[in-house]
């Protein structure tokens, strides 16, 4: 969706955006006590003396939450820093217990890294700045419509542990916002650092948006802006907050700065009624953690053992496969699928077959069971051999597809509901016979005029045998022995 | 002695060997709370005391005296500052704020006393949040010192030492954040101790300031702490600070010799204001070790004025953080006010009483935008130098050093009106708090009838050499000075 | 830098305490009086000193990722002010609470 007066508005302002990406880590336990972190427990059912701030209580490391949050690190190349300390955020909110977030602040765990999104008209590479990468703990949750006239809090989400990825300033559009998140998912999928659900709430977005005449080099005034629950509505929030500001700067008024809300709703963006000047989070070292402290060596292991990037996989997709950008492109999209391809092609040693099926019958299937490709029915070995029984002559394609479709249902391999089904190819020439025999005596006005020259219903004649074979007849035999038939 | 509880190492011995029981050591520390007047008008030594309790605990511990290896505090009633979390008496560090709280799990130290055969005897008294040094600022009342009822314990772990200076228990547990365990000692004629940094868990002590607190322990002698100590000490997972080394038998110190140690003596620690007659006191003490063998040498520890104001910035600003808990959310008192910014301001400002109150609004202050630079992270580099001062001078071959403990005997109730002038009370021990070093007072002997507190100090994690010293000092100095 | 009655308020709101008006005037004397005294410490040279954070130089220790919780003696519904089908209330935040942190 493009937007006519952003349009407009860019001829003279630019929008410089930078983002704040809260991501929930993928742990069993808390980032700093031995609670689950399972979603849809019973209300405070997940909390202990720690995440509850009982008096007394003290909070201890997760190693996992680092083992992730230094994975997340590397991907987005930053550098992990040897030594980082945890901080106290502090505020008083209701589903804050402690009445302090535990999160780094002046030496987080990494810093200055960069994510591609794409490519520029000349090729060179779009990278967008990663400030840093620093481990916090989340909040619990208020409730503000479960009860008339109170707010209700569950626990159970305090203390799951979280990454704050901050970007540099350099986004200048929605869409490179967009592309940015796209990509940022993308790599946390890939990592398998977390369930990145904008929706479910384990991935979080504010973003920081200003708008300057175009050549300026300075940055504006910022406003922040909250409350965006899809990448779509980033967009779209990015775009009417600096139409917003560009407003004010064109008719020479000044930006405040200050927080925005939007409003998916209402398709706008509105000033958050928080007095400014009264954030002051008293940051300090958190004395109950000594500061974080990683070896060098763990550090390189860290980044030995990292998964691939999609990045390394589209390229090792398109050489080792020969697949095409469209292909490659939908076949990495998330690191399960490009697995399941990549299982299939080794497994059948035909990369494109394989490629085409995943892409066509096992996509369209997904698509309508709306199930996940990492729970998906059909094993990618059974998918591969299936194919093998197509390539050897063994099954027509038609049978194949209907193969799948018992596959899917009883999870069978392809060979015994081959068997099974009756859905061997019949090549024998005087079954094929008898079936031709048959049609063309259910339909002797189309085989007279065949036999009179009008050649193209050959293929309604051969398709009305192959729907009495109920697919299994070899299309190609079926054809040659029509054509004998009538040449005699 | 009958106005004495029997020494932990006696009750032990005793239970061993069938003469006594824990349910009669109860018992008999029950009969001795009452004798001396340890209730709420009287002495007022206990914020929370449950007599049934510590009877029904009592009997829980017999299947333990046949146990193989008897635990090092066998049959011991121990009292429990009212700041650590204990899951049958309620815990509420002499707040209102905290009004009836029973903690739903228990300290650390609190499991290991009851492992080692030890019986929980009370939650003593104690200044709110441990915000003080006489015990006068508590939600329960004032602690009177059991040696001169007009006078105050010291603080702010006051009930402990008072419980531990009438007689009641040998072994009670205190916490310390700038002297707290050490200043009463010394007010009240007992031992004292504030281990290493790390040395005992504080998981389950309601936290004041998190850099410094740790538990301290009581003793009615040298033995007495020594044991108490080597029982509460140790690794724990659950504190992320607590340090992982093996815990040396403290009390075996009591055979060892102070020939050939070094022991320093800081000149900033006997500045020409002191008290001359706590200082005749601590000379002698030093020429009792002279005499023993130990070399007397004289040192400097020359950040040492600065120890009061890097204190009373770092610890204000800790508690500050620590005490945003007390909301009235999810336990302890709550008052209704307009919306959820009046609840949290009622119950706070009815919760927390004068001091409390007063440093929560300056640990803000110093950690708030603008300020921070010029006071908490310039009070935290003060605090390096500090423990420099003390690294320069282990490092120099000093085995421990040995000062006054407070700068005054126990003072009388409500005599110390200004809270700097109290804040003063902690000038001498605020150092090994800031330096995570261990410390312990003792009893070197009487000025007007009350007792003064002399203070040794070791390099981290030495404990032993101090109760080496301590041992030798007390056997120079004999019963005299005791409470 | 003197305290004034502004920052004592402001402080105070920050801490979430109430102040009487006359309790918020004594305090701008008693923490003058106090910080006063801590001025000793801008005279003290620090250039290049490290603070004083984390004791030890190997690091926060870390737990395996895995339960159980510590258990509590007691539920919730024991210890809590105000519980509803085992939700914590508090009173209806007002719209600009709703978003200060939201």
């Amino acid at each position: 969706m493009s937007n006519a007066e952003v349009d407009a508005l860019s001829a003279d302002w630019e929008m410089v955006v930078g983002l704040e990406v809260h991501v929930q880590l993928k742990t069993r336990t808390k980032a700093f006590c031995a609670c689950s972190t399972e979603f849809g427990a019973p209300p405070n059912r997940n909390t202990c003396p720690v995440c509850l701030a009982l008096p007394g209580a003290l909070p201890v490391l997760n190693a996992h939450a680092v083992e992730l949050a230094t994975r997340t690190s590397l991907a987005l190349n930053c550098s992990v820093q040897p030594v980082s300390v945890f901080a106290r955020k502090n505020y008083f909110y209701p589903d804050l217990p402690k009445g302090y977030q535990i999160s780094q602040f002046d030496k987080p765990l990494a810093t200055d890294g960069w994510v591609e999104i794409g490519a520029r008209a000349d090729g060179s590479p779009i990278r967008i700045g990663v400030t840093r990468v620093h481990m916090e703990e989340d909040a619990g949750k208020s409730i503000h419509d479960r009860f008339p006239g109170v707010t209700a809090i569950d626990l159970n989400r305090s203390g799951t542990p979280l990454v704050e990825i901050v970007s540099e300033p350099d986004i200048r559009s929605s869409e490179q916002a967009g592309a940015y998140l796209r990509v940022l998912k993308q790599i946390l999928e890939y990592m398998d650092v977390s369930d990145v659900s904008m929706e479910e709430g384990s991935l979080r977005v504010d973003a920081n948006v200003s708008a300057r005449r175009r050549g300026e080099t300075k940055l504006g005034t910022k406003a922040e802006v909250k409350n965006m629950n899809s990448f779509f509505g980033v967009e779209r929030a990015l775009e009417m907050e600096f139409i917003r500001q560009a407003r004010v700067l064109k008719s020479g008024g000044t930006v405040l700065q200050q927080t925005m809300l939007w409003d998916a709703g209402k398709n706008e963006v509105r000033p958050s009624r928080t007095k400014e000047g009264s954030h002051d989070y008293r940051y300090f070292p958190e004395p109950d953690l000594p500061p974080l402290v990683l070896a060098i060596d763990w550090i390189e292991k860290m980044k030995h053992d990292m998964p691939e990037l999609p990045a390394a996989r589209r390229a090792r997709f398109a050489t080792d496969y020969g697949l095409g950008e469209y292909d490659v492109d939908v076949l990495t999209a998330n690191p399960h699928l490009a697995d399941y391809y990549e299982s299939v092609a080794r497994a059948s040693d035909d990369p494109k077959t394989s490629a085409n099926w995943v892409m066509g019958e096992v996509l369209a299937q997904l698509k309508q069971s709306e199930e996940r490709i990492d729970a998906f029915r059909v094993r990618p070995a059974d998918l591969a051999q299936l194919l093998g029984l197509v390539r050897d002559g063994v099954v027509t394609l038609t049978s194949a597809k209907r193969i799948f479709v018992r596959m899917i249902a009883t999870g069978n391999p392809p060979a015994q509901i081959a068997e099974q089904e009756g859905l061997v190819k019949v090549d024998d020439t005087s079954q094929l016979d008898a079936w031709l025999d048959e049609v063309i005596a259910e339909m002797p006005a189309e085989a007279q005029r065949y036999r009179d020259g009008e050649k193209r219903l050959q293929g309604v004649l051969v398709g009305a045998a192959m729907k009495k074979s109920k697919g299994r007849a070899d299309p190609k035999m079926l054809n040659q022995l029509l054509v004998e038939r009538f040449t005699e | 002695m009958s106005n004495r509880a029997s020494s932990a190492a006696a009750m032990r011995n005793a239970v061993m060997a069938g003469n006594s029981s824990p349910t009669a050591a109860v018992a008999s520390a029950i009969a001795r709370a009452n004798d001396v007047g340890a209730g709420r008008d009287q002495l007022n030594i206990f914020a929370w005391t449950n007599d049934d309790d510590a009877r029904e605990q009592a009997k829980a511990h017999v299947e333990l005296m046949n146990d193989t290896t008897p635990g090092l505090l066998l049959g011991v009633p121990v009292a429990i500052k009212d700041n650590i979390a204990t899951l049958t008496l309620p815990t509420t560090c002499g707040s209102r704020i905290l009004d009836g709280y029973v903690s739903p799990y228990e300290a650390t130290v609190v499991r290991k006393l009851r492992e080692a055969g030890a019986i929980p005897f009370g939650k003593t008294n104690m200044d709110e949040f441990a915000m003080g040094s006489s015990t006068e600022h508590s939600a329960y009342g004032p602690t009177r010192n059991p040696l001169a009822p007009d006078r105050v314990p010291g603080g702010s772990s006051g009930g402990s030492a008072a419980a531990v200076a009438a007689g009641i228990v040998s072994v009670a547990l205190g916490s310390e954040t700038g002297g707290s365990v050490r200043q009463p000692a010394a007010f009240c004629g007992v031992v004292g101790v504030k281990p290493t940094y790390g040395r005992v868990s504080r998981f389950g002590l309601v936290a004041f300031a998190s850099s410094l607190d740790q538990v301290g322990v009581f003793g009615a002698t040298v033995d007495d702490a020594a044991r108490g100590l080597r029982v509460v000490a140790g690794y724990d997972w659950l504190d992320s600070t607590s340090a992982e080394l093996d815990v040396p038998e403290y009390h075996e110190a009591s055979t060892a010799t102070v020939r050939g140690m070094v022991i320093g003596k800081p000149k900033e620690y006997f500045p020409d204001s002191l008290d001359p007659r706590i200082r005749v006191h601590c000379d002698a003490a030093l020429e009792q070790l002279r005499a023993l063998g130990a070399e007397i040498r004289e040192v400097s520890l020359p950040n040492t004025a600065m120890a009061i104001p890097v204190y009373y910035i770092v610890a204000p600003a800790e508690a500050s953080s620590n005490l945003a808990r007390f909301d009235g959310v999810r336990y302890g008192l709550r008052i209704e006010g307009d919306g959820l910014r009046g609840m949290y301001e009622a119950t706070r400002s009815h919760g927390f009483g004068a001091e409390v109150t007063r440093r929560i609004l300056l640990g803000t202050y110093v950690l708030s935008a603008g300020y921070y630079d010029a006071y908490y992270r310039k009070a935290q580099q003060v605090r390096t130098l500090i423990a420099g001062d003390f690294s320069r001078v282990f490092a120099s071959g000093v085995d421990v050093l040995f000062t006054p403990t407070a700068p005054t005997t126990a003072f009388p109730i409500g005599a110390i009106s200004d809270p700097y002038e109290m804040y003063m009370s902690d000038i001498f021990t605020v150092t090994a708090n800031l330096a995570g070093v261990p410390a312990m007072s003792q009893p070197i002997g009487r000025v007007d009838g009350l007792p003064v507190g002399g203070q040794f100090i070791a390099s981290h994690f030495d404990e032993m050499k101090m109760f080496t010293a301590a041992y030798a000092l007390e056997r120079a100095l004999g019963d005299k000075v005791r409470a | 830098m003197p305290v004034s009655i502004d920052d004592v308020r402001h402080i105070a709101t920050l801490a979430r305490l109430g102040l009487t008006d006359e309790r918020a005037a004594s305090l701008v004397d008693e923490l003058n009086t106090i910080l006063g005294h801590m001025d000793a410490l801008s005279k003290v040279d620090t250039e290049g000193v490290q603070e004083a954070i984390g004791v030890g130089a190997r690091g926060t220790p870390t737990r395996r990722d895995e339960g159980p919780p510590i258990p509590l003696e007691r539920s919730l519904d024991g210890f809590a002010p105000s519980l509803r089908d085992g939700l914590l209330l508090v009173p209806r935040l007002s719209s600009h609470e709703v978003t200060e942190e939201a």
